[in-house]
């Protein structure tokens, strides 16, 4: 765990630029006519897409940029046709047809040898996600309610105990939503550390191939015994049902219960440290959510349109030739739709860049868009409106501990949001 | 308002419900779409509408 939970955040922003320096084959390649992805955010605005994808929302929509490995991708990056994309099922989620657009090697590696239902199409994809539905909707999750705030407050009492500061990161805002998906999974608690770094290395765009290898067969092997166990001892959690309807197979078992472990805390952590800085610099927005906690329910759906930290894009392959914006996308070439400038889209969020937790936020894509649409999306919304309300609630003074400067956020990650947080109150 | 859902389509995302709770609910046993109210009173017209607007499988339509 490099980036995270043992040093002040300069520190840990020093240590990150290192590792960029030590992998200069991972860096991106610049082409002069040609925007690289993922493109960097302008110094001083680490809220904002980066200029280049947003200037190409206002300018060229539907965009030629070029990755990692000089393989050209189309970037769409306007909210209605992100929808397009995404809700078409001719831009297909099959990371194994050619043409699909990978963020780096070690995410290719990783889609391509341990598959998952992200990255297939229906009816593969909709038989596994069926499986899964029934766990996460509405009132299924709403049930949870009193469970989640026993543990945001419990997670404050030991944060506040004695002090007056901590690391909001490791304290609250990772152990809250990973605590909640152990419970609703079955996996021990415990094994948080373990299962916490694999999946940093996982998320991280400067791993090298080798290092997501490792990670990713240290998770899988992880979530083979747990199988073995719940085989043994089943219980009522998500992974034990999913053993014990015998339709998965090993191999697919354990990338399945690897996926919802990941996708279950490194996303509302992210969201709910993210928000709380995103509050912190906007004090006219966190002061009305401070007078009117009703407002806290939609300033989630305002926050996560704003911050939406699936920061570089969603990515899709054409099996036809297709028509965006415009432009034709031919059979075989990838697209990545940047669904955080689609949330900027005017057209939709008039004034796109101001953070307003009063707006009516709810035509976001931050969850995408289309089947694939996140599955988990109930979960992460009751999580982030607990999260944010209690800790407002529970401390009046909440304020950064740090210069805002010094606040280390995760260029260098496929989720943005900070690697840590020093708040005081 | 006649509202149509398309169970096959349905991806049980859940956005229906939380634009509007009295008119759509998800199976047990699947989390997919149920329809509670097929013909809703006027005042639940705008909630049913952003429903349509936002579900990503696109599987509920409205007619006259």
């Amino acid at each position: 765990m490099h980036h995270r939970g043992n040093g002040a955040a300069s520190r840990l922003w020093k240590d990150s630029r290192m590792t960029t320096a030590q992998r200069p084959q991972e860096a991106t390649v610049a082409h002069p006519d040609s925007l690289a992805i993922p493109a960097a955010r302008a110094a001083g605005c680490p809220f904002d897409p980066a200029p280049g994808v947003d200037r190409a929302r206002r300018e060229e929509p539907v965009t030629r940029a070029t990755l990692w490995d000089d393989s050209p991708v189309w970037l769409v990056t306007r909210h209605e046709d992100v929808r397009t994309v995404l809700g078409d099922p001719r831009f297909s989620a099959d990371a194994t047809r050619p043409g699909f657009p990978f963020l780096t090697a070690g995410v290719r590696e990783l889609a391509i040898k341990s598959p998952s239902f992200i990255r297939q199409d229906d009816p593969e994809h909709a038989r596994v996600r069926r499986m899964l539905t029934a766990d996460f909707m509405v009132k299924k999750v709403a049930a949870m309610r009193p469970e989640v705030q026993r543990i945001a407050d419990d997670l404050l009492d030991a944060m506040t105990d004695g002090k007056n500061s901590a690391d909001l990161v490791t304290e609250f805002a990772l152990p809250l939503p990973s605590l909640v998906i152990c419970l609703l999974l079955g996996v021990p608690y415990d094994d948080h550390a373990f299962f916490q770094e694999h999946s940093q290395t996982l998320l991280s765009l400067r791993s090298s191939t080798e290092e997501i290898r490792h990670s990713s067969d240290e998770l899988l092997a992880f979530m083979t015994r747990l199988a073995e166990t719940k085989r043994q001892q089943p219980d009522d959690g998500i992974f034990s049902r999913l053993v014990a309807r015998g339709e998965l197979g090993d191999a697919e078992i354990a990338s399945l219960g690897r996926l919802l472990l990941i996708a279950g805390h490194e996303t509302t952590a992210n969201m709910t440290s993210l928000s709380t800085l995103a509050l912190l610099r906007n004090p006219d927005q966190l002061a009305r959510l401070r007078k009117d906690p009703s407002l806290v329910k939609g300033a989630v759906e305002e926050l996560l349109r704003y911050l939406t930290i699936v920061h570089i894009g969603v990515p899709r392959v054409a099996t036809e030739d297709m028509t965006v914006g415009g432009r034709t996308i031919p059979a075989g070439e990838g697209v990545l739709c940047t669904i955080n400038t689609a949330n900027r889209d005017e057209d939709v969020f008039p004034a796109g860049d101001t953070l307003d937790v009063g707006r009516d936020a709810r035509r976001h894509v931050a969850f995408g868009y289309g089947v694939h649409q996140c599955l988990g999306q109930p979960l992460a919304r009751l999580e982030l409106e607990i999260a944010i309300e209690t800790l407002l609630r529970r401390l009046p003074d909440l304020r950064l501990d740090v210069p805002f400067e010094e606040i280390p956020f995760r260029h260098d990650m496929g989720i943005y949001g900070v690697h840590a947080l020093p708040v005081a109150w | 308002m006649r509202i149509h859902a398309d169970q096959e389509k349905c991806c049980g995302a859940g956005s229906c419900v939380l634009a509007a709770p009295d008119v759509f609910d998800q199976r047990d046993e699947d989390g997919i779409v149920v329809v509670l109210d097929a013909e809703p009173p006027a005042g639940l017209h705008d909630a049913v509408r952003e429903a349509v607007a936002i579900c990503p499988a696109a599987a509920i339509s409205v007619s006259d």
